[in-house]
């Protein structure tokens, strides 16, 4: 009511306000559904529709060859029953678990490390970075794989040192820590992030606190861990979700089965091999929504505690 | 300036002894510098031990690579290994993986620059209804574990009987289907002043003309970074090739990596290194070359490696 005295008094203040403005509205309209038209393609083609069909195949018993045959929730009360698959649960959310907040730990120590002014940063900054480059890539989990065998070289250097693991491939209790050290090796890329935010706290913030008396502790839990918040919440957001989809490198050092003892069945390896080793699209398909509504599930809870932690720099004011 | 920052206002009989970077002697700065690149290079040597340690490797006799040898150093120094290496495996040179891995890496760059850019235009610069919709859809595909909709899509490629071509691993990259960089650029097109596409809009440029002679060229850094990032992400692919080629013609590196460990296993753990530093060595020429704008691109865009 109020805004259609406004609305009217502009429009009749040009002199041919309303084709003009509609017909170029309605050009906008065309060119935008065109220029969008390769997005809107793949988002129909590549994105709906399989999700669609997915959601329906996971209701279903299809091995590829023969018509999909519907069996309600079977494959979802089946997978709660199915060994492998809560082998695959634990081991994935244990390398989550563990694996992202030491990545993201030792992204932010470093990235606080090289936060000052001094010579060299630019070199310690690419150097840091290109784990992350090639970290997923097949030759980094062959020499992993390598590095970390039976009496490998890792094995031989900490035997210097008494430490006795016995193994790391071949040693279900360690093959987890391995991963977890391959995902640390890859702290590059969340720490080049932390970096850019650490810039954008003001010096002048830290100077008021020296004055205050605020030791380098305090000034941790009161200026960086709250201005760095959002960047904070994007890396923690991200390494999740990346996290959960580990495939490579699970496939490779495990020679494609998860071994030994099933101590690398990593949630998408046992997917690939249910889908496509035995043809078992239906139950494959159920997995994989069980894994979105997770990965939905956890990132509406990191949205909402966000509100809790993270300052976005509008509200400190 | 200095004088600026003196805490004369602050309480003055709290005896707060207040620190001042500038009052610390000349030895303590040297000596806190010391410290830095101390750590800095021993973290330096951890994190490129594999990396040179793989190296060092492709280039040793097989009997020095496994068991007690931690040594990046050896005496007998060879190109054995990339010999073995580049005569391939299962019939197939080296050298046609490799032609394999550069077909489908720059197609990955040409679709991904020119659709991307696209749809980011109509995002960033058109308005039209529906577009705040369809701009929310696009972030949450960010979020989406693509094993969703992995399988619904080989089957369809599997009864088109496009399985065993690069189509399935390709027509993605045509139709924006990596929303990181739609997103990349969206965001890049909305720093630009809006000024200019008004200012073209009244000699009386369309939206071809402007997107065509004025976004293209100004959003340069974008499509650099993107083109950087889409060739390493498909030079590293694995599963999109596990899934779709069985033929070993048309394998890329990664693929025919994995079939040259099922075969030789650890017998010829020399060449199977030797390998798998010639997959990456495009990946590290690369990084060499653009190593800033690589960093940087993470830093403002937030890619992954």
């Amino acid at each position: 009511m109020t805004q259609s005295p406004t609305l009217s008094r502009r429009s009749a203040q040009s002199d041919s306000p309303l084709p003009r403005k509609s017909r170029q509205r309605g050009a906008d309209a065309r060119a935008g559904y065109t220029f969008l038209l390769p997005w809107l393609l793949g988002f129909i083609a590549l994105t709906v529709g399989p999700m669609i069909s997915s959601l329906y195949l996971s209701f279903t018993n299809y091995n590829l060859f023969e018509p999909p045959k519907w069996i309600g929730l079977d494959n979802y009360t089946t997978l709660f029953q199915d060994e492998r698959f809560l082998q695959s649960v634990g081991v994935t959310v244990s390398y989550v678990v563990f694996g992202t907040p030491l990545k993201l730990a030792a992204a932010l120590a470093v990235a606080m490390l090289l936060n000052s002014k001094r010579r060299g940063q630019g070199f310690y900054r690419s150097a840091f970075y290109a784990p992350s480059l090639i970290g997923a890539s097949v030759s980094i989990a062959i020499v992993w794989k390598a590095m970390f065998g039976d009496a490998g070289p890792v094995d031989q250097g900490l035997s210097i040192f008494g430490i006795n693991l016995g193994g790391w491939v071949g040693n279900p209790a360690m093959t987890m820590p391995m991963f977890i050290l391959l995902t640390v090796w890859q702290f590059g890329a969340p720490m080049v992030i932390f970096l850019a935010g650490l810039k954008q706290i003001p010096a002048d913030l830290y100077e008021a606190a020296s004055m205050d008396g605020a030791g380098p502790v305090r000034k941790f839990f009161n200026i960086t861990w709250p201005m760095l918040s959002p960047v904070i919440f994007f890396n923690l957001l991200m390494e999740t979700i990346h996290a959960f989809q580990i495939f490579n490198s699970a496939y490779i050092i495990s020679n494609g089965e998860g071994g030994p003892a099933g101590s690398t069945l990593f949630y998408t390896l046992y997917l690939y091999l249910r889908g496509f080793s035995d043809f078992r699209m239906g139950y494959a398909s159920a997995m994989a929504w069980l894994l979105l509504i997770v990965v939905g599930i956890l990132t509406l809870i990191i949205f909402r505690t966000s509100k809790s932690w993270v300052h976005y720099s509008g509200d400190t004011k | 300036m200095t004088t600026m920052a003196t805490p004369t206002q602050s309480t003055p009989d709290a005896e707060v002894p207040y620190y001042n970077p500038k009052s610390e002697s000349v030895g303590a700065k040297r000596a806190k510098s010391t410290i830095f690149h101390v750590v800095a290079l021993a973290l330096t040597a951890v994190v490129l031990y594999p990396g040179l340690w793989m190296i060092a490797s492709s280039f040793k006799p097989n009997a020095e690579i496994g068991g007690a040898n931690t040594s990046l150093w050896s005496n007998n120094f060879s190109f054995d290994n990339f010999v073995t290496a580049m005569d391939g495996i299962g019939g197939v040179s080296t050298l046609q993986f490799f032609t394999n891995s550069l077909i489908l890496a720059i197609g990955a760059v040409a679709g991904t620059v020119l659709s991307a850019s696209v749809s980011a235009y109509a995002f960033a610069r058109i308005k039209f209804p529906g577009r705040s919709v369809f701009f929310g859809m696009m972030i949450a595909t960010l979020l989406l574990p693509f094993h969703v909709v992995i399988i619904p899509q080989y089957i369809v490629f599997q009864q088109l009987g496009l399985v065993d071509t690069y189509v399935p691993l390709l027509i993605g990259k045509f139709l924006a289907a990596d929303a990181f960089f739609v997103f990349l650029m969206v965001q890049f097109m909305r720093n630009l002043p809006a000024e200019l596409d008004e200012a073209a809009r009244i000699d009386g440029a369309g939206h071809v003309r402007i997107f065509g002679s004025i976004m293209l060229a100004l959003m340069k850094p974008a499509l650099i970074s993107t083109s950087i990032f889409s060739f390493i992400w498909s030079w590293n692919d694995f599963l999109g090739p596990l899934l779709y080629l069985n033929t070993p013609e048309k394998y890329p590196l990664p693929l025919a990596l994995r079939l040259f460990v099922d075969q030789t296993q650890s017998s010829d753990y020399g060449a199977m290194i030797a390998m798998s530093v010639l997959a990456l060595l495009p990946v590290l020429v690369f990084f060499l070359v653009f190593q800033r704008y690589i960093v940087e691109g993470v830093s403002t865009q937030g890619l992954k490696g």
